[in-house]
């Protein structure tokens, strides 16, 4: 909302207080000012100036040198522009001034002759003809700049001639005078081959010793238009120019002062339970209650001029619930024309265009009230009715933006007798626009169902300014104030005659809302100690009143419903920052992380000592990742919960891996050459409930961490499993096994193992297929694991046990077996542990060799086994059997040959 | 005699002052104090020795073989010591080569600060709550006192999965199911990720962290939560940290606030890091709605609690300097290991 500070005159007076201050202090009594800003803040050093005298430039055919007198000089100025003439007022950037979006003048040559500054058009102080709707500019066909488009054959001789019949009744005229008769209106005397004629024009490119068209039998001045010319024949002949100015003003006078632009607007976020603050009104109320000053609003006053609206129109309101209050005036014997200066200035500095009275009084009273306001041309409303119902599925209208839009039945339509005229609440129809032929006009003042407004804006696809205000819940009881304020302004413009009696049709309940006044209860909510009076002081200012213990709430306060509501007022009309800052101690609790939580941090904390750095990726993917990463297409891991309205493909379903995400990122990092990288993340996996094949949507999927590690250009396979096994230790998870895992899409089928404690699997990790790794642009060994958060921590082994220290050496003792290849050596080592017995404390393999010395398909694999018993030294015929027994179940189990 | 033992002894301590390593040293123990050395040949000379000089004479080759076995000690020591030197003058290195690296990994900044934040507000006494990111509407928005068609709802573009379930805009519905799940009184945070539907820009992420905060109890007072707010901005921005709270609104909060801290580089003066205004937005907090605590099961005439929520990028963009938020999500190890 952009409040124009000096509109705020009208109702309180902030007289003394800078703009600065206005923001500060408004901002902390809960409106919060987003920006102050000057509307001239870019414009400098521009001023009226009055030609005094105007000769052709010698060196050009279509600039004019001007006299200018800037008040304190007369100074010349330079101006290719030509519906400039002697005596007139316009705007002067001098000599080192600046003009909006930062463009400097400065004094200059042009071909030759100094110019000492600029004259301005409206498009140069960003303006257009709506803020100043005087200034449009006619321009007249100036034969002298004809440029014929067929050289050959051109429609006009070289050498013009006073009197030539260029068709018709229209000659060629020399113009033998030009004098300002009003504003825009110029009186000639021009020769048109028969001696002097007289006649008036409202064309402002016309000089002295140009050569005009004259249609003698009107004796008019043509356009190009009218000589059915185009543009490009003439070039300089435009309804385009300076900005002459048709305002109370002298030469000097700073220009922002002229144009209402020396002034300063507040822009306020409003928040969407206030939509009464996004009213002049209603923030000079929020502005007289912070500033401690006075506040009034002046009843509106309409005379009438007789007759009576009930003679003219009957409004129906059939959908009561949806509409609470319709309430209408009729304005007759319209005369549409621009609105006064003082209007157009408020409405442009507020951010709205003025386009006409009518439509510009509509916009006022919506900026001054709140209260969104709609005008219907009343010779377009069959039988003058207006009947506010719910809309026919399928009815059809065609709105002022000229869209077309099926209506439905839950639409609230204001209808006439036969067809809808207006979508309440957001905008009317073309049926019934205000034209330059408007005889008649119903004001419209309504309180429409928010709710409604909203759903029916959101599914014709068009926000208005009126329906983001509907929507928001206005207050019913201002829809007549409002109303008779536009009237009054109809009024005091002249833009019609006012007919007696108000149409409105009141279904709202007008008792004011009454809540409990407790004070006590609203200081120990807020910490606070204020006394009863002082509470209600400042309820008092914001238009509370306090009534028998009752706080009565104003009506265009529709966000106060309890305690709390008030509670915030009073503490807002306080001060936020004077309410103490306090520890409330209560009753301790003791705040620590879950078992779970801890895990992940110790899991994370492993992960980074191992050199892995966090990686955060977005959570939603697209469907091709599962390609990517070469699940089949029937994997039902690939069943995603999947977006309704994605940013696109790409953000479309929830993840049910983090692999790819992983994988993106090491193609990230691949891509930007770094040489290596290895990065894990503790990201969510989203499992749908599956339904019909398909996840269904209305059920939550569930949410699961699962630790996902990825390197490339650093480690091995086997360093990749010691940080499992890290893992596994400082998580203390029960002892872990690895199975050979041939059949995962994803992994390298010869170099991926599945996890497992306890035999619950815990993930999976290994090589990423090089096929796959391809698709991402990654060469060379890639590395990933997969384990799922919550196997880990069900794999917790809580206990932590103490052994005491060994008393007593160890013997270690080395075998080597040749065996035939494939088989693991996990299995050979889980052989040993068993035959080995109790005292055998550990086995370690130490060397795996294939090759020369080794038959082929055989691998001779080494272990160092370690034999001690805790009360008393091992004798070698102790350790000797325990290694028989090894090589014994070695050789059973799996053909094991010892090696010499 | 005597005249001869001056001269080995002389003899003895030139050689051993020449001596320059271990096997110097040796030879001249050898040549005058070993089995045929010049000592022991006339220690074994000592039978011509007269009967009455001969303890005479036995002392004074004693005292020249201990003189010369003091010179010995002493020489070893400076050889010792010399071969020393020369040892680690040789093992000198080049101390400004590089060191092997030590591969480190590296927190991500959002981790960074959540763990401070986590931190804090463990050392507060609250606990650390989770739940659902896919969460109904009921939670995200509905027990908010956001209803359906409620324009608030615009102010969060809201990613559907189906009419009933969104993903979450807000860490908001943890309130809600903290306080359905557990009886006052209620210390917690709940930080986690959220979504909305803004276009991937420098400053715009569809997906970001929030850390919701939520205190539920007997006389909970809005002093109460800018004594909190106050206390962990002095905590995570340092102790001259000048806070202010601003009336806001929120359907879930009232009274509402915002707070802000007055910007650390201008120190509210004004300038491009808070846009002029002095200060800059940090989080958004109130007393918990008396229709929330309802629809959550608790009894608002008997409790009072406050909640507050913060968006984690922000925080750590603003903490770091950092002008893209898109780098968080990139994951590239040259962004990663600046933390």
């Amino acid at each position: 909302m952009k409040l124009p500070l000096f509109w705020l005159s009208d109702y309180t007076d902030i007289t003394g207080v800078t703009p600065k201050e206005y923001d500060a202090r408004l901002t902390m009594t809960g409106s919060k000012v987003e920006e102050v800003y000057n509307l001239g803040a870019e414009i400098e050093n521009v001023v009226v100036g009055r030609v005094t005298e105007m000769t052709r430039h010698p060196n050009s055919d279509h600039m004019w040198i001007c006299q200018i007198d800037v008040g304190d000089e007369v100074t010349q100025i330079c101006t290719g522009a030509w519906n400039v003439h002697v005596g007139d007022l316009l705007p002067v950037a001098k000599h080192k001034s600046t003009l909006p979006g930062g463009v400097k003048i400065t004094r200059g040559k042009l071909r030759g002759e100094v110019s000492n500054g600029m004259l301005c058009s409206l498009g140069e102080l960003q303006l257009d003809t709506h803020n100043a709707p005087y200034a449009v500019i006619k321009a007249a066909a100036i034969l002298n700049d004809y440029h014929s488009l067929k050289e050959q054959q051109p429609s006009l001789p070289a050498e013009l001639t006073a009197g030539y019949k260029l068709y018709g009744e229209t000659r060629c005229a020399k113009v033998l005078s030009v004098t300002t008769a009003a504003y825009g209106q110029y009186a000639l005397t021009v020769d048109c081959g028969a001696g002097e004629t007289a006649l008036t024009t409202d064309c402002a490119n016309i000089h002295e010793g140009d050569f005009i068209a004259v249609d003698t039998g009107k004796n008019t001045v043509c356009t190009p238009a009218d000589l059915r010319a185009q543009q490009a024949e003439f070039p300089h002949c435009i309804e385009n120019g300076i900005f002459i100015l048709n305002e109370d003003c002298k030469p000097g006078d700073d220009i922002r002062k002229v144009l209402g632009l020396d002034e300063w607007v507040a822009d306020f976020e409003i928040t969407s339970n206030r939509p009464d603050c996004l009213s002049v009104i209603g923030l000079a109320r929020e502005t007289a209650a912070a500033f401690d000053r006075p506040f009034c609003v002046k009843e509106p006053v309409v005379r009438g001029s007789g007759d009576d609206i009930g003679r003219y129109l009957s409004v129906e309101v059939r959908d009561a619930d949806l509409c609470p209050r319709y309430t209408a005036r009729l304005v007759k014997n319209i005369r549409i024309e621009p609105s006064p200066a003082w209007m157009r200035q408020r409405l442009h500095a507020a951010g709205v265009r003025p386009i006409n009275n009518i439509v510009d009084i509509t916009n006022y009273v919506m900026l001054e009230y709140g209260q969104p306001m709609h005008a219907f041309d009343y010779a377009c409303l069959t039988d003058g009715k207006l009947v506010v119902r719910r809309a026919r599925d399928g009815e059809f209208i065609q709105t002022l933006d000229g869209v077309d839009h099926m209506l439905s039945g839950s639409m609230l339509a204001i209808c006439d007798k036969d067809k809808p005229v207006a979508v309440a609440g957001v905008m009317g129809g073309a049926n019934s626009e205000i034209t330059g032929s408007t005889q008649t006009v119903v004001f419209e003042s309504a309180n429409f169902h928010g709710a409604t407004v909203r759903v029916t804006a959101k599914a014709l696809g068009m926000r208005t300014e009126a329906s983001g205000r509907f929507e928001k819940g206005l207050d019913p009881r201002m829809t007549r104030d409002a109303v008779e304020r536009a009237c009054e302004l109809v009024e005091l413009l002249g833009a019609g005659e006012v007919v007696n009696g108000v149409i409105d049709v009141d279904n709202a309940d007008a008792a004011p809302k009454r809540l409990p006044f407790e004070p006590e209860k609203m200081n120990a909510l807020l910490g606070l100690d204020l006394p009863d009076s002082e509470q209600q002081k400042l309820l008092e200012k914001l238009g509370f009143a306090v009534e028998g213990g009752k706080v009565v709430v104003p009506s265009f306060r529709t966000d106060i419903d309890r305690m709390c509501d008030l509670a915030e007022e009073v503490a807002r009309m306080y001060g936020y920052d004077k309410i103490p800052t306090t520890l409330y101690a209560g009753e301790m609790v003791q705040g620590e992380l879950s078992a779970k939580q801890q895990a992940e941090c110790a899991a994370a904390l492993v992960c980074r000592e191992a050199g892995f750095d966090e990686a955060m990726s977005h959570s939603f993917i697209s469907p091709k990742c599962y390609d990517m990463i070469g699940w089949d297409a029937d994997d039902p891991r690939r069943i995603s919960t999947t977006i309704r309205n994605p940013l696109g493909e790409d953000f479309s379903i929830m993840r049910t891996t983090v692999l790819p995400s992983m994988l993106d990122n090491l193609a990230h990092n691949n891509a930007h050459r770094n040489p290596t990288a290895s990065l894990f993340e503790l990201g969510t996996v989203y499992t749908p409930a599956v339904r019909d094949g398909k996840a269904d949507p209305d059920v939550l999927p569930r949410e699961e961490k699962v630790l996902t590690l990825g390197s490339y250009g650093r480690l091995s396979f086997f360093q990749l499993k010691g940080v499992i096994e890290a893992l596994g230790r400082e998580l203390h998870l029960k002892p872990l096994q690895f199975v050979q895992q041939t059949e995962n899409p994803s992994y390298h089928p010869g170099r991926c193992a599945t996890v497992l404690a306890d035999g619950k699997e815990l993930g999976v990790f290994g090589t990423v297929h090089p096929l796959i790794a391809a698709r991402y642009g990654l060469g060379g060994e890639v590395l990933a694991a997969e384990l799922r958060m919550n196997a880990l921590f069900d794999a917790i082994d809580g206990e932590k046990r103490y052994r005491p220290l060994p008393k007593f050496p160890a013997s270690t003792r080395d075998i080597a077996v040749l065996v035939d290849d494939s088989v693991p050596a996990a299995a050979m080592q889980a052989s040993i542990q068993k035959a080995g017995g109790a005292i055998l404390e550990e086995v370690r393999l130490f060397d795996v060799y294939k090759g020369k010395g080794i038959p082929a398909g055989k691998k001779s694999v080494a272990y160092s086994l370690s034999l001690r018993a805790a009360d008393r030294t091992l004798t070698d015929g102790e350790c000797d059997k325990a290694m028989k027994d090894a090589i014994a179940a070695l050789e059973k189990e799996f053909g094991a040959v010892l090696r010499g | 005699m005597k005249e001869k033992l001056q001269d080995i002894l002389q003899a003895a301590k030139e050689q051993l002052g020449a001596a320059v390593d271990a096997r110097a040293l040796d030879e001249a123990r050898v040549r005058f104090l070993g089995k045929k050395g010049e000592l022991t040949a006339l220690l074994k000379g000592m039978k011509d020795v007269a009967e009455e000089e001969r303890p005479v004479v036995g002392q004074l080759i004693n005292d020249v073989r201990a003189e010369i076995e003091k010179t010995i000690d002493k020489q070893k020591e400076v050889v010792e010591q010399a071969a020393l030197r020369h040892k680690l003058e040789s093992e000198t290195i080049d101390v400004t080569l590089p060191g092997e690296p030590l591969v480190i990994g590296k927190k991500h900044p959002l981790s960074t600060v959540l763990d401070e934040f986590k931190d804090i507000f463990l050392g507060l006494g609250f606990s650390i709550a989770e739940g659902p990111e896919v969460e109904l509407d009921h939670y995200n928005f509905e027990a908010l006192n956001i209803p359906r068609d409620h324009p608030a709802r615009d102010t969060q573009d809201t990613f559907y999965i189906s009419d009933n379930v969104v993903l979450r805009t807000q860490t908001s519905p943890m309130q809600v199911r903290t306080m359905e799940k557990k009886k006052p009184p209620i210390r917690i945070i709940a930080p986690g990720r959220v979504y909305r539907s803004d276009a991937v820009d420098a400053t715009h992420s569809p997906l970001f962290h929030q850390i919701e905060g939520l205190v539920v109890d007997k006389g909970i007072r809005m002093s109460d939560l800018k004594g909190i707010l106050a206390l962990f901005a002095k905590k995570l921005y340092g102790e001259d940290t000048v806070v202010r709270f601003r009336p806001h609104h929120f359907p879930f909060t009232e009274p509402s606030a915002e707070m802000d801290i007055q910007c650390y580089r201008c120190h509210g003066e004004g300038c491009p890091l808070c846009k002029g205004e002095g200060w800059i937005e940090i989080l958004g907090c109130g007393m918990v709605h008396p229709k929330v605590l309802e629809m959550s099961g608790i009894d608002p005439e008997e409790y009072a609690g406050y909640a507050f929520g913060i968006g984690l990028e922000r925080m750590v963009m603003g903490r770091f300097k950092i002008d893209d938020i898109r780098l968080f999500y990139e994951n590239d190890v040259r962004f990663l290991h600046q933390f």
